[in-house]
């Protein structure tokens, strides 16, 4: 496989619903070079969530633009696929079917097929379980077909939505070392979503924190740490708590007046 | 993953199967035993029935009614082809029917599953339609098509697509809408949304619709056979009752019964065989 990450600029990006007075999130901006993994980290409602999905093509912003190099993202496409926080498989499906469907939409040959979900579940370790029925894996074997499901299609970009949050402690740690194992050795971008410190600090390279009615990026921090990274580790702690106060002083940040009167027209 | 944990995996798994297995045999026997023990029921109380109304002089002549004079007529019908030709072509007209009430009910069933404008623009004529005997469309039909062949089709796919058409809506309003989310994050067409999503995902649903159509089709299609036509299971009752062969019309009733309960039990089989739903089984 051979995947390449891909810039991602967010220019001017705002989201309001029509029945809601305050913007989800207003004018935001934001870049991300080739290869990076980027955390997003918010609290519930800060319009995280929303932004990842307008980043997916599956939601429209109200205004601005989301371009990868230099093209405009407007509607879903395999080269950027996202993975939702459960693993939403098809039942009917064996683990081979789940992991290849958005080859057969593609309409790729059968041999191709086949090559290409081979190696996808060799990389998340599922070769045991190729010919099983989705639904007697266990929640961290099924989130690692999704996985499979998104990397088989070479994205150049995956959007992670809280993706192991339903996840035990253990199967989690596993599998945010090797999501970022696996793009680092691929080269596509990662952007996740989460309000896990541990899983920003694990997983990112840079970690911007989302705060604010309307959201806004009120903070960000270089992870630079080595890899692999492991919890236990003194300099992982100490970017934790690092993280951890701006993440805390972000929670009283309250947006200039200037930029609210804007917001509310 | 190590092989350790596969090993014990597969011990485990071996267990369980090994216990499924003696489950199976346990629950073979038990369906056996009531099936048998069922029937003799029925049989019997046939029997006690005909025997205490044939005790009175007066009724002698229904002890052609008898399970004895039905069983006993049943290789005869067989042999002067009475059977096999109402098999052929009352099963030709009932698949027939099926098979347009499934090219209709679908895509019917589908709409009101996604639609919500057209689920509650068609749900009061729907249901309207529905309690509407089918039977009832008979004079109609004769008048409408040219045969009484294509008439009696036209009653079994009036009373087989409404079963197929609702039950596929409800199959639909079940569907995850997260299928549809990481269908279309993967870079699927509308067409892939029905044929690689929807279908598989309402087999299970529709295929309950066809078993439910075709019990109220095989019961439909006997009086829709007593009129204009001259084959089938309901002109060969109709042929008995008139020419007073009353073991012979018992025997119909029998292999009636006999082939109703052969189909949805075929239908069942298919059904687990097809079906993703874990527990269904």
């Amino acid at each position: 496989m051979s995947i390449r990450g891909t810039e991602i600029r967010i220019e001017g990006l705002s989201q309001r619903y029509p029945t809601r007075k305050v913007p989800t999130f207003n004018r935001v901006d934001l870049v991300s070079p080739p290869g990076e993994a980027l955390a997003i980290i918010g609290r519930s409602g800060c319009g995280k969530s929303t932004l990842l999905h307008i980043l997916a093509g599956l939601t429209k912003g109200t205004e601005g633009r989301v371009l990868l190099n230099g093209t405009e993202v407007t509607g879903p496409s395999p080269r950027w696929v996202m993975m939702f926080q459960a693993p939403h498989l098809y039942p009917w499906m064996s683990v081979t079917q789940n992991v290849g469907v958005g080859l057969t939409f593609a309409r790729w040959g059968k041999k191709e097929i086949e090559e290409r979900v081979t190696e996808a579940i060799n990389l998340v370790e599922l070769q045991e379980f190729a010919q099983a029925n989705v639904q007697d894996l266990s929640g961290g074997q099924q989130q690692r077909v999704a996985l499979a499901r998104s990397l088989v299609m070479e994205p150049e970009m995956l959007l992670l939505d809280e993706p192991f949050s339903a996840l035990d402690a253990f199967t989690r740690a596993a599998l945010q070392k090797d999501v970022r194992a696996i793009s680092k050795r691929l080269g596509f971008n990662i952007v996740i979503v989460t309000h896990d410190i541990d899983e920003a600090v694990i997983m990112a390279d840079r970690a911007v924190i989302m705060a604010g009615s309307p959201g806004d990026i009120v903070h960000e921090l270089d992870v630079d740490l080595p890899d692999p990274r492991e919890r236990t580790d003194p300099e992982v702690q100490r970017l934790r708590a690092r993280l951890m106060a701006t993440f805390q002083e972000a929670a009283n940040y309250k947006k200039p007046e200037v930029a609210l009167a804007g917001a509310g027209r | 993953m190590g092989n350790g944990v596969a090993t014990a995996d597969q011990v485990i798994s071996a267990g369980i199967s090994g216990n499924c297995l003696s489950r199976f045999a346990k629950s073979t026997a038990h369906r056996t035993v009531h099936f048998i023990g069922g029937l003799a029921v029925l049989f019997a109380l046939w029997w006690i029935g005909i025997h205490f109304i044939t005790q009175n002089p007066d009724l002698s002549q229904f002890k052609d009614f008898s399970p004895k004079a039905a069983v006993e007529a049943l290789p005869e019908l067989w042999e002067d082809g009475t059977i096999p030709e109402a098999l052929k072509t009352s099963g030709y007209r009932l698949g027939m029917g099926l098979l347009l009430a499934i090219v209709i009910g679908v895509p019917i069933g589908i709409m009101m599953g996604r639609s919500r404008w057209f689920q509650q623009l068609t749900d009061v004529p729907f249901q309207l339609l529905r309690m509407i005997s089918p039977l009832s469309w008979e004079p109609i039909a004769v008048v409408v098509f040219a045969g009484w062949e294509e008439a009696i089709v036209f009653l079994i796919t009036v009373a087989a697509v409404w079963p197929i058409a609702f039950s596929t809506a409800a199959g639909l309003a079940k569907v995850d809408p997260n299928w549809f989310k990481v269908a279309r994050n993967l870079g699927a067409k509308p067409w892939h949304m029905v044929s690689k999503i929807i279908i598989p995902a309402i087999t299970f649903d529709i295929m309950t619709g066809v078993r439910l159509a075709l019990g109220v089709a095989w019961i439909v299609i006997i009086p829709a056979e007593f009129l204009g036509v001259t084959s089938g299971f309901g002109y060969a009752i109709q042929d008995s009752r008139e020419s007073l062969e009353y073991s012979n019309l018992m025997a119909l009733v029998l292999v009636i019964g006999a082939v109703g309960y052969v189909l949805d039990t075929a239908c069942v089989l298919l059904i687990n065989r097809f079906s993703w739903h874990r527990g269904d089984k």
